[in-house]
């Protein structure tokens, strides 16, 4: 019989490898429950495409349409609201688009629409997530005697003209971002399509 | 019965728990009127496990239903407005209680050494209620519920790079929706409930390892009798069980007249929007959350937009809330209770305490030009309580300690 002796640097590697590995099986066991709070395949088909008919929409009137459980809205423009929207540049975070991620780039534009009377856009504020109120009245008195029409944040108090654009000095970051979306005929849109470049 | 208990004691420590922690438990026998609330908090916390084990047999985590079996709790279950009326009261209770007892420990220091791992679960527990309040503010599922939530899940958003994933991650979905309302029942239901008991129950074990501090803020543990029992300490049971007891039959007073006489508290404890059902596509015209957010809210809406993103306010916010933690550390004074401390702190703690108040009235009312001026001046005071703590503490005119309690 040898006499027993403990390697001490063997039972030390050992131990560690052990708890190494335990750490990684503890990690993996843990993804399937953290990947089960993800989207279920039945919201991201919750996702598809929405069609809308624009002849029934008035001029000057907005609807909200549901598209990936978010409103989003479409506005009728009148020419007089068009008329409107170049004429306070200065006071926007983003006159001209710059900030590529809020609408697609065949919407970076003036109007920031693929046709100028009609505009298509998400309802959710890039502040925090509240739904802006349809403000079109022009120089409403709770809103300033300059106020061109748009939306008012009743959440933050965030501003956006008759495109959605930002006014500066609200503490929503960015315009609001405009949908994919492509024309099907003169009169109906789909929403949640980009159209073909 | 002495036999049974022998039996029982050679099998579980029963006697030895009684003992150390009730009998035999020396607590300072100077406790005045601000000791009352740690023991409330822990009554309220019984309330609400016990009325929301009920209302969960009731109630339907369920968009479609939900909002609907909280008006059936309400009219249809007998007495189920008594325990809904209890548990809504119970939240906002739980938060008055807690934020007085955290003002306690700010009076008499409570948090110092060797209190400061009891502070540190303290501020656990304080975290995983406001968790388990905004979780359960959803279930409702009224207007309120729905864009409160709304707003506190696209703070997550504002995080860069993974922000957006995220809050995805959270809701379950692209908006809130069924999927986070069933989500959110689970956390408020379940896992934090459990999270909480473990928490108190180390906060206890912990104080009680280290014994409770006193008006005075001396450490009683400091002078002892030949028996090695603290000489100015008295044993928790009978001494403070009785006492704790009178706390309760007050507290019960005055919550059961706002449960049976101003449940809603004129839109504080439950807010008007809430008894309308959730719309996703209308928001309400003001959203406050309610009122024991209020104090952060304002600082999160106090901080204007950087580099186009609102996520300095989201930092800020959850600073406001973070620094609590460092208090033990920044808090430099060789003596602990405001008895014994000199008038920078006292007029430091007096800003502090109206820069909360003041900030809670403002979370409440919509965001003019001006209030949202009082805000940055208010959180500015708030911050510097904690950040400038280290210097007017060391600096500050103290009076001696005594060696001993001041009490009869």
């Amino acid at each position: 019989m040898s006499e027993l002796s403990v390697d001490n640097s063997k039972r030390r590697f050992l131990v560690a490898l052990s708890s190494t590995m335990g750490g990684v099986a503890a990690v993996g066991a843990a993804l399937p429950f953290v990947f089960s709070m993800n989207p279920s395949a039945r919201a991201l088909a919750a996702g598809a495409p929405v069609e809308v008919d624009l002849s029934k929409i008035e001029p000057g009137m907005k609807i909200d349409v549901e598209w990936r459980g978010k409103p989003v809205w479409v506005v009728h423009r009148t020419p007089e609201m068009l008329a409107l929207l170049g004429k306070h540049d200065d006071q926007l975070t983003d006159p001209n688009s710059d900030n590529t991620a809020q609408q697609p780039d065949y919407c970076k534009n003036p109007t920031r629409s693929i046709k100028p009377e009609y505009f298509v856009v998400i309802g959710i504020c890039t502040h925090l997530g509240c739904s802006p109120t349809y403000r079109a009245d022009i120089g409403a008195p709770d809103l300033g005697a300059d106020w061109p029409g748009g939306w008012f944040c009743p959440c933050h108090g965030s501003r956006f003209d008759m495109a959605a654009r930002v006014f500066k000095g609200s503490p929503a970051p960015s315009n609001l971002v405009v949908p994919p979306h492509k024309y099907l005929s003169e009169t109906k849109v789909l929403i949640g399509e980009d159209q073909a470049a | 019965m002495q036999r049974l208990l022998a039996w029982v004691d050679a099998r579980f420590p029963l006697t030895a728990t009684w003992k150390a922690h009730l009998s035999e438990y020396y607590a300072p026998k100077n406790f005045n009127f601000w000791y009352y609330f740690g023991s409330l908090a822990l009554l309220v916390l019984v309330i609400q496990i016990l009325t929301g084990i009920f209302l969960t047999m009731h109630y339907k985590p369920d968009a479609a239903s939900a909002f609907a079996s909280v008006e059936y709790i309400m009219r249809d279950v007998p007495y189920g407005w008594l325990i809904r009326y209890a548990h809504s009261t119970g939240a906002s209770a739980f938060f008055i209680v807690v934020y007085l007892h955290m003002f306690r420990a700010l009076l008499y220091g409570s948090h110092r050494k060797p209190r400061e791992l009891i502070w540190i679960l303290g501020m656990l527990i304080y975290l995983t209620l406001m968790a388990e309040a905004f979780f359960g503010y959803l279930l409702p599922w009224g207007q309120m519920s729905y864009w409160g939530a709304q707003v506190i899940v696209n703070l997550f958003a504002a995080i860069p790079v993974v922000g957006e994933d995220l809050a995805i991650w959270i809701r379950g979905d692209y908006v809130v929706s069924d999927a986070t309302l069933n989500r959110f029942f689970a956390f408020h239901v379940i896992a934090l409930p459990l999270v909480l008991l473990g928490l108190v129950a180390a906060h206890i074990i912990a104080l009680h390892e280290v014994g409770s501090n006193n008006p005075d803020g001396v450490e009683i543990k400091k002078k002892k009798d030949e028996h090695g029992r603290p000489l100015d300490g008295i044993p928790f049971h009978p001494y403070y069980t009785v006492k704790d007891i009178l706390g309760v039959v007050v507290f019960l007073i005055v919550f059961s007249a706002i449960v049976f006489f101003a449940p809603e508290m004129g839109g504080y404890f439950l807010e008007h929007n809430n008894f309308i059902p959730a719309d996703p596509l209308k928001t309400p015209e003001h959203i406050a959350p309610v009122w024991y957010f209020t104090p952060y809210y304002a600082i999160l809406r106090a901080v204007p937009p950087m580099f186009g993103s609102q996520f300095p306010g989201v930092l800020a916010m959850f600073a406001a809330v973070l620094i609590f933690f460092l208090l033990p550390w920044l808090d430099r004074s060789p003596v602990k209770s405001i008895r014994y401390r000199g008038p920078k702190y006292k007029v430091a703690l007096a800003l502090f305490v109206i820069a909360f108040i003041g900030l809670g009235i403002l979370g409440i009312l919509p965001a003019t030009p001006l209030y949202t001026w009082i805000a940055r001046v208010l959180s500015v005071i708030y911050f510097a309580f904690f950040l400038l703590m280290p210097w007017y503490t060391k600096h500050d005119r103290h009076k001696p300690e005594p060696e001993r309690v001041t009490a009869l």
